[in-house]
């Protein structure tokens, strides 16, 4: 269960029996609040940040307490363990414990490259400034004279209002001082330590030290939802890096047909069991590049509430192309939960790219795919082409005329890449011209005839001014209009069609 | 319960065919939401219900049947529910302490060779079990077996052969002696016709199921792609017998799910197009 805010209404009997709500509530009106965490406002799941907020938005406003988050990792590793560092750096500035688990470094370097936070006044152990009250003596500068109001409020935003805000912003430039980063309680848990890599049962036993350590570490500090619910409640970070590489004994990595390809799942089943009944939350890297079994991928996916996969451009031939020059990597979102409800939150577009920035790590709608319609209907069309000789005949091949219709629905809402179903071959989308955007805008000359191959927003803009100016016609009765593009074989420029 | 499902499959609480096998499938694709209809429509249809949930926490399951108007903890305390919690016995296998008792049904998780003998007997044990009724307990209909689901088994490294066995034996218990129901729910990976390096495991699962099953709903996504509005189709196959001859009913439908429903409709008329 990811725990649920609110159990109102819910008699003792069944809270006693059901033992699953984290917050039983002494009084109707008092509401259990960590910092750090605010309840989601779809289905009232408690959710922690994951320190990048454009992340949080897609995930649906937050990581919800008691999920796991899969990141697969982009090739050298870079991006998914800049996100893993963001997601300890919030669990530091919220005063969450945290728990960091590697095989690779020691988790005390990934602790120590933590990001500095962004804030008004940094969130030290100092004891906070004495408000100044009213009687004390104050310089006339200082002094209020519209909002005297406000004289008596304390002047120095205290630490804990910081932290009690949802998602932070860090500078990715500056690590963080360790005097904050001492200030939060960490565990660690580096596989060397506990196994030694030659021994035989290294290969089995690491996942399963893995999970124990972790359970110890829960019972022991009280995120367990079944212990008492007598001092204030905390959340755990839980944070594993490169599960499933070599190093973890897996041989997922090294196989096509690995011979415990179950180790890692019966971890990650485990992990689960775990996460629902604390007040924890875990962020997991895997190096899925490695795994050629896509079937074991699927299996892990399901087995994680959240995934995300990170394709980052850095020594791949798109780091070189224009369209993507402004971008660093394309970030795909494999796998929204539906937690304690039927309907689950969507993205709205499932291929979105991801920049780092100094101060912001940001996602965006890269490529818009636009929710296909499924071509169930047919249309029938009939078109007039010219080619380049300026001819005109009747009936383009039926490609074409899909290519035409397809791109046509496309642009007219403003997209700018478009899906193809897969029984369109490749020359169609050359057809359409739509194929390499950012291509070069060109008209007819002087009719109503317009050749395009530019992006869908750039046609829009510039169709919707051409058509104004010459027919005086709102856009709504434009549309309806019947109107003819000419299209070329020889050349790569889109067919429109509408009716 | 989706009352849309429902006059789809032309059953109702007060009248459903009894002794079947309803499998449940999907590929790429999330078939739990009919999961959770059958679970409060047999719980509506007073039936008393075994249900192995082995993928998420009795918190999800509550909440979701309290959105569909049924409560499961009510049900448990009246004795008409046996939940079996698979994440939480599991911790007992995987991470066990001196004191703490082991879960029997779950010790495939130590061995998966061990087979799925043991939470076939915890199932045998719940829907016969109540042998010698208490006094006042009320009297429920035929026994249902709900499996949630059936896939994670084989992810947790048991073989498929034994998790065809223990469907088998269930079907045999369930369904031939206690003239019950049985829904379960199997969950693929790849693509129906990929068979180089697909799932070959959970395709013979599938396929070993989908012989067995009276009933099969069929889960996908739309094959031209992710669409917001219409989540995916699904495909119902009855199989019947009109007088000697074997026959075989199929039918597609989309669906969208909602907060506190599932709305189904023939291909091309959902709201979002019309």
């Amino acid at each position: 269960m990811a725990a649920p805010v609110n159990s109102v209404g819910k008699t003792s009997a069944d809270r006693l029996q059901a033992n699953c709500t984290s917050f039983q509530k002494k009084t109707r009106s008092k509401l259990i609040s960590i910092p750090g965490t605010r309840p989601s406002v779809q289905n009232g799941q408690l959710l922690v940040s994951t320190g990048v907020t454009s992340l949080d938005y897609l995930l649906g406003g937050g990581l919800a307490v008691g999920t796991v988050l899969l990141i697969e990792e982009d090739r050298f590793d870079s991006y998914s363990r800049m996100i893993l560092k963001y997601f300890l750096a919030e669990g530091v500035v919220c005063r969450h414990e945290l728990f960091v688990a590697t095989a690779q470094d020691n988790p005390d370097e990934i602790l120590q490259e933590l990001p500095a936070p962004i804030l008004d006044d940094v969130a030290a152990p100092k004891p906070v400034e004495q408000p100044r009250l009213t009687g004390e003596p104050q310089d006339t500068l200082d002094a209020m004279k519209i909002a005297w109001r406000y004289q008596n409020l304390p002047k120095v935003q205290s630490a804990l209002a910081s932290s009690s805000r949802f998602g932070h912003y860090y500078d990715v430039s500056k690590t963080m001082e360790a005097e904050i980063r001492q200030a939060a309680k960490c565990h660690r848990f580096y596989l060397p330590d506990h196994i030694t890599p030659s021994s035989a049962a290294h290969r089995v036993e690491s996942y399963s030290a893995l999970l124990k350590s972790l359970q110890e570490v829960i019972h022991r500090e009280g995120f367990d939802l079944a212990t008492p619910m007598s001092k204030s409640r905390n959340i755990l970070r839980v944070g594993l890096h490169s599960l499933g590489s070599a190093l973890w004994g897996d041989d997922l990595c090294c196989h096509d047909k690995p011979r415990h390809s179950h180790a890692l799942t019966t971890f990650l089943y485990g992990l689960r069991a775990l996460l629902r009944s604390s007040l924890s939350v875990a962020v997991v890297t895997l190096p899925s590049h490695l795994i050629q079994d896509r079937a074991l991928m699927g299996n892990i996916t399901r087995l994680c509430d959240n995934a995300i996969a990170l394709e980052s451009f850095k020594g791949s031939e798109r780091e070189t192309n224009p369209l993507y020059k402004d971008y660093h990597g394309l970030l795909y979102v494999r796998q929204v939960p539906h937690l304690n409800s039927l309907a689950r939150q969507l993205p709205d577009h499932k291929d979105l790219a991801f920049k780092l920035k100094r101060k912001q790590f940001t996602i965006e709608e890269g490529m818009q795919i636009v929710s296909f319609i499924p071509l169930t209907t047919i249309m029938m069309m009939t078109v007039v082409s010219v080619n380049s000789e300026g001819i005109h005949s009747n009936v383009l091949p039926l490609q074409d005329l899909m290519a035409a219709y397809i791109s046509e629905k496309m642009l007219c809402r403003g997209s700018d890449l478009l899906a193809l179903p897969v029984f369109v071959p490749a020359r169609m989308a050359e057809l359409s011209g739509l194929w390499g955007w950012g291509g070069d805008f060109e008209m007819g000359p002087g009719t109503d005839t317009k050749v395009v191959t530019g992006t869908g927003d750039e046609f829009q803009k510039l169709y919707r001014k051409k058509k104004k100016k010459r027919y005086g016609l709102t856009s709504a009765e434009q549309h309806n209009r019947q109107k003819h593009v000419s299209v070329s074989s020889t050349s790569t420029k889109v067919c429109l069609i509408t009716f | 319960m989706f009352s849309e499902l429902n006059s789809i499959l032309n059953i109702s609480p007060d009248s459903f065919t009894r002794g079947e096998f309803i499998l449940v499938s999907d590929r790429q694709s999330d078939a739990s939401f009919l999961i959770h209809h059958f679970l409060s429509f047999y719980l509506r249809a007073r039936c008393k219900v075994c249900f192995l949930g082995l993928v998420q926490s009795f918190c999800h399951y509550s909440a979701v049947s309290q959105r569909l108007g049924v409560s499961l903890t009510q049900a448990k305390e009246k004795g008409q529910l046996v939940f079996f919690e698979g994440l939480k016995e599991c911790l007992s296998v995987l991470t066990p302490k001196e004191n703490n008792v082991e879960s029997e049904a779950m010790n495939f998780l130590r061995d998966p060779t061990v087979g799925l003998r043991s939470l076939y007997e915890f199932v045998r044990s719940s829907v016969i079990g109540s042998g010698s009724l208490e006094e006042g307990a009320e009297q429920w209909g035929p026994s249902v077996l709900l499996v949630d689901d059936l896939s994670v088994l084989l992810s947790l490294g048991v073989d498929v052969g034994a998790v065809l066995d223990f469907s088998h034996y269930c079907r045999a218990l369930v369904c031939s002696q206690m003239q019950g129901n049985m829904v379960m729910l199997v969950r693929c990976n790849g693509e129906e016709d990929d068979d180089d390096d697909g799932d070959v495991v959970s395709e013979v699962l599938l396929k070993g199921l989908t012989h067995q099953c009276n009933l099969s709903l069929h889960v996908q996504g739309l094959p031209t792609g992710y669409c917001k509005d219409i989540h995916g189709q699904m495909e119902v196959c009855w199989k019947t017998r009109q007088g000697d001859t074997p026959h075989l009913q199929k039918n597609l439908f989309q669906y969208k799910v909602y907060d506190k429903g599932a709305s189904f409709f023939a291909r091309g008329t959902s709201s979002a197009v019309l």
